[in-house]
């Protein structure tokens, strides 16, 4: 785990950034208060808000980052156009259910990352994790035992993660 | 062409909208509800928020920001409330295929039992 430099300088940029997308300007009266207010924000909370630091903006990640975010972005527009189906449809063709997952995740950031990504796509919504299990309410289940279903809806985000998160 | 863009967007985002509204009222019970909620809701708004941002550039990073907490805090809210509505005992519709929540006790515990 990063050092605590590491985690404050992480914490502070992170913060200005934050800071310069809301106010959206560069006048210097903005950024003297915008970097003063970051690094109180940070010297409050570093301990909290991050573990691993500066480590976290190392290029490969980022990269990954983007990779994942983009992946995730078309994944999430088939889930919407696929619910949007389900509801037009006369017949409503559902096929409801809670199925047992498991996740290769072992952080806890990790497994964040992969409940909140289950939940925003196709038909899937995470109810409960247990360390590596999940339980997922499937909105058409195509496969009951763990290993076809652990396959089908968190192997799709994991290959991703695995990259950048552990 | 910025604009119309945008105009476009704001569009495609009130129909997602608009079928989500519709599939909270033609579902069957609580959680293919949250599915629609969740799912249609989450386009939708992220959609029409950063349509409005492209139709006034000034205020797309503001924009950005907002769709990007959205896209953050929106499962979150939904993975709350169905875990709420199974642990108090809510029934999954009588076409549901398979329970596997039944498997594990954890899952059954209610929250003022587990204190």
């Amino acid at each position: 785990m990063g050092s605590r430099l590491s985690k404050f300088l992480y914490t502070a940029l992170v913060m200005f950034l934050l800071w310069l997308l809301l106010t959206s300007s560069f006048n210097v009266q903005e950024l003297v208060a915008g970097a003063v207010i970051a690094i109180l924000v940070a010297a409050f909370t570093h301990e909290r808000f991050t573990k691993k630091g500066l480590a976290n903006l190392h290029p490969k990640r980022v990269v990954c980052m983007f990779i994942y975010f983009f992946y995730f972005f078309w994944q999430m527009i088939k889930a919407n156009i696929d619910v949007a189906w389900r509801v037009i449809h006369p017949k409503m063709p559902i096929n409801p259910g809670i199925v047992h997952v498991k996740t290769k995740m072992k952080s806890d950031f990790g497994k964040l990352m992969v409940a909140n990504s289950i939940t925003l796509t196709p038909g899937t919504l995470t109810l409960e994790v247990l360390g590596d299990d999940m339980l997922i309410h499937w909105i058409d289940v195509k496969a009951t035992d763990v290993e076809t279903a652990s396959k089908m809806i968190p192997g799709v985000f994991e290959k991703c993660l695995k990259e950048f998160m552990e | 062409m910025l604009a119309i863009i945008g105009w476009i967007m704001i569009y495609i985002g009130a129909t997602f909208l608009f079928l989500g509204a519709l599939g909270i009222f033609r579902f069957p019970d609580v959680y293919n509800r949250l599915q629609a909620g969740t799912k249609c809701t989450t386009l939708g708004a992220f959609s029409s928020i950063v349509g409005v941002g492209l139709v006034h550039p000034a205020w797309l990073p503001k924009t950005l920001l907002i769709a990007f907490f959205i896209l953050l805090t929106n499962p979150i809210s939904s993975h709350a409330l169905g875990r709420a509505s199974y642990k108090s005992g809510v029934k999954l519709w009588e076409g549901s295929v398979i329970d596997k929540c039944k498997e594990f006790e954890e899952c059954q515990k209610k929250e003022e039992e587990q204190e």
